[in-house]
């Protein structure tokens, strides 16, 4: 009997509780209703590191955007499509979210936004960028924090011009992401391509290419490898005695990787939109919080999580999420301080930005990187003209 | 191509193997002898690239690293086999499939937990750094050749243990017929365990070797594991011998088609469709061979009908 009671009792209190949640919930809608973000990335297997680091500086955004005006739906993603596409299925169904976010690797983008778009909802990119989504493809509720997928690549071949390479070896893992990489780099470098390379997506071992590397007679390595792929890559690299110059974008040599890599990235140029140590109040105010959230400098990953937050949190303070068009105004507006500095946002909805040519150093024990100049200013992608949207 | 890099290229491709044979070699004792499916192989190769990386933070001693690779996973081994995969030994297939998977996900997690989500620091010490002059002038890594070292000594010494000792008798005895084993008073479950623990430790060896050239995170263990499966089947499942031939071939194939294709492509195409025909024809070549291996020998090359 007790134990019925004490059932009772438990359901009382749990009606309760809801209610409670309820009318608290009620009370922040009042004005603007809630914005409802959904946000799916990849938390748990290889390349969790990087959703982990979007997420942490998405909800450091918000925490510091204030007022509860916008609520966060956190999801895995597992890395797989299959399972990014389930779980964006449940958050525009059941939770009937607002906006979503947070994918890290295009493949996985490419499932998602299309289908999150064809709703009439929101899909805001903190990070991967494909060009299908850039170009003809874009969309009038599909917008990119970060970058469309080539700007980085522009950068480094803008980069390898001025380290004075002639001959580049190239490579990059055979995805999209990989393919716009070298159609970036081809863009803006001026010399001639040695040898030109697609490596198997999550490749580990690199023993072939580097050999290759041996016997060719390039100048000089561009690649993109991202995540444990360059982990991989930089040490084998490191052990094969080649001291070709290395140049590449951010992703393999970003906070979440440096200090698995160790020595073997010191002094490497790469290329992003953003470096920890970048001269504005902002990017300071940004960093300083998140070391004291989390004991761990952010990388790009986690600085674009948190500019994508403080765009959501400008646009809610503007308009009414329920009210796409208004909505949409507000987002263009990309009425932020950007902690990269100048932030605007192209026809196509992407960033138009400055990159920078970043070097590793070591501080202390810890390794990050510093920015060194502006790589290419106020760079738009190439497929903003592409893009049908006017407005 | 010269001679020269197409010999580097060979020894590139001995190395990957050999590394997939120490994966593989358990992975078909444990077949051979229990009948099991393991998936939760590549978990034991992740545990004991973790656990090396972790002792060569605390004592910056490699080989100290390495012995803590085998124990743990070894360890692991034994106590999974105990707690879990003996109640799956007269299950059929399917649910040994999903038990495993499930060990995957409870490991994979497990790590996190306690390793955090950013990919550990390993890296190869500093007496194995660098290259050495092999005859003819090649430059070759240290450490790969030691890779390729260790990995002959383990197929030598695991030859040596199951046709010359009384544990290796009884593992062949066990392949054979396990009822009769156990009714001539043989401990067969004393002998499973070991079987799986030597078949972990082994796992964890490649694990923690591998992990000082690439990254040890999370998940590290599945892409090696479909390819010692591959490895297993080209082979003829349960063999010793089968998984050595079987993993030597995988890696020269592997390798040697990434580097050749794209050249011969190259031959007849302009250079950059070549590039991406060629890759992509690489990554399904070994599945390729595997299939073709299948239609000539359904049981593999040294499995038996």
């Amino acid at each position: 009997m007790i134990s019925m009671n004490g059932k009772a009792a438990l359901k009382t209190l749990g009606a309760a509780t809801a209610m409670a949640l309820a009318l608290a919930s009620a009370a922040v809608a009042d004005g603007h209703s809630k914005v409802k973000v959904g946000l799916i990335t990849t938390l748990t297997g290889g390349g969790a590191g990087l959703g982990v680091d979007i997420r942490d500086g998405f909800l450091l955004g918000v925490k510091q955007a204030g007022d509860g005006g916008i609520e966060v739906v956190v999801e895995d993603d597992q890395r797989k499509p299959d399972v990014a596409v389930k779980v964006a299925d449940k958050l525009l169904q059941s939770d009937k979210v607002d906006i979503m976010t947070g994918l890290v690797f295009s493949n996985l983008a490419l499932a998602v936004a299309p289908a999150t778009t064809a709703q009439g909802k929101f899909y805001i990119s903190p990070n991967a960028g494909p060009a299908q989504l850039a170009g003809r493809g874009c969309h009038e509720n599909y917008f990119n924090v970060a970058w469309q997928n080539d700007g980085p690549h522009e950068a480094a071949g803008a980069t390898a011009n001025k380290m004075g390479m002639k001959k580049a070896f190239i490579f990059a893992p055979n995805y999209p992401a990989g393919q716009d990489a070298l159609n970036g780099f081809k863009r803006t470098f001026e010399g001639e391509i040695e040898t030109e390379i697609f490596t198997k997506l999550g490749q580990t071992d690199y023993a072939a290419e580097i050999a290759q590397m041996r016997a060719s007679d390039a100048d000089g390595i561009f690649f993109f490898a991202p995540g444990g792929m360059g982990i991989s890559f930089l040490k084998q690299y490191a052990d094969s005695g080649i001291d070709l110059p290395l140049v590449g974008p951010a992703f393999s040599f970003d906070q979440t990787i440096l200090p698995a890599v160790g020595d073997a990235a010191e002094g490497v140029l790469n290329t992003a939109q953003w470096a920890p140590d970048l001269d504005n109040d902002a990017s300071r105010a940004f960093v300083e919080s998140f070391k004291a959230e989390y004991g761990r400098i952010p990388s790009i990953y986690a600085q674009q999580g948190f500019d994508t937050a403080l765009l959501i949190a400008s646009a809610a303070a503007k308009a009414d999420v329920k009210d796409t068009d208004a909505f949409r105004d507000a987002l263009r507006a990309a009425d932020f301080t950007s902690t990269r500095g100048d932030f605007r946002f192209g026809n196509n909805q992407h960033p138009i930005q400055d990159f920078w040519v970043r070097k590793v150093v070591k501080d202390g024990d810890i390794y990050t990187n510093t920015a060194v100049e502006i790589a290419i200013e106020d760079r738009q992608d190439v497929y903003a003209a592409e893009c049908k949207l006017e407005w | 191509m010269d001679l020269l890099l197409l010999i580097e290229q060979i020894l590139n491709g001995l190395q990957f193997g050999v590394m997939l044979f120490l994966m593989a070699a358990g992975l078909t004792l444990i077949f051979g002898v229990m009948g099991l499916i393991n998936l939760a192989h590549g978990s034991l190769f992740m545990i004991g690239a973790f656990a090396a990386a972790a002792v060569a933070g605390w004592t910056g001693s490699f080989l100290l690293a390495l012995i803590a690779s085998l124990a743990a996973a070894a360890m692991v081994g034994a106590l999974v086999e105990i707690t879990v995969i003996r109640r799956l030994y007269d299950r059929e297939h399917l649910d040994q499939v999903l038990a495993t998977f499930a060990l995957i996900l409870i490991f994979s997690e497990g790590t996190r937990w306690i390793f955090g989500s950013f990919p550990l620091f390993l890296d190869i010490p500093a007496w194995l750094k660098g290259t050495i002059s092999l005859p003819g002038g090649i430059q070759y890594s240290l450490y790969r050749l030691t890779i390729i070292g260790i990995g002959l000594v383990v197929a030598v010494g695991l030859f040596l243990l199951i046709s010359k000792t009384r544990v290796g008798m009884r593992i062949r005895a066990g392949e054979n017929d396990r009822e009769m084993i156990g009714a001539l008073g043989v401990d067969i479950s004393a002998l499973y365990t070991l079987v799986f623990a030597l078949g972990a430790a082994l796992a964890g060896l490649s694990g923690a070797l591998v992990g000082a050239i690439q990254s040890v995170e999370v998940g590290m263990g599945e892409p090696v594991l479909i390819l010692a499966f591959v490895v297993i089947v080209i082979g003829g499942i349960g063999s010793i011998k089968g998984a050595l031939a079987g993993a030597i071939l995988v890696g020269l194939t592997d390798t040697l088609g990434r580097t050749l294709l794209p050249v011969i492509f190259g031959a007849f195409m302009e250079p950059s469709a070549a590039t991406t025909v060629g890759s992509a024809l690489a990554s399904m070549l070994i599945y390729i061979l595997m299939a073709g291996v299948l239609i000539f020998r359904p049981t593999g090359l040294f499995g038996r009908a």
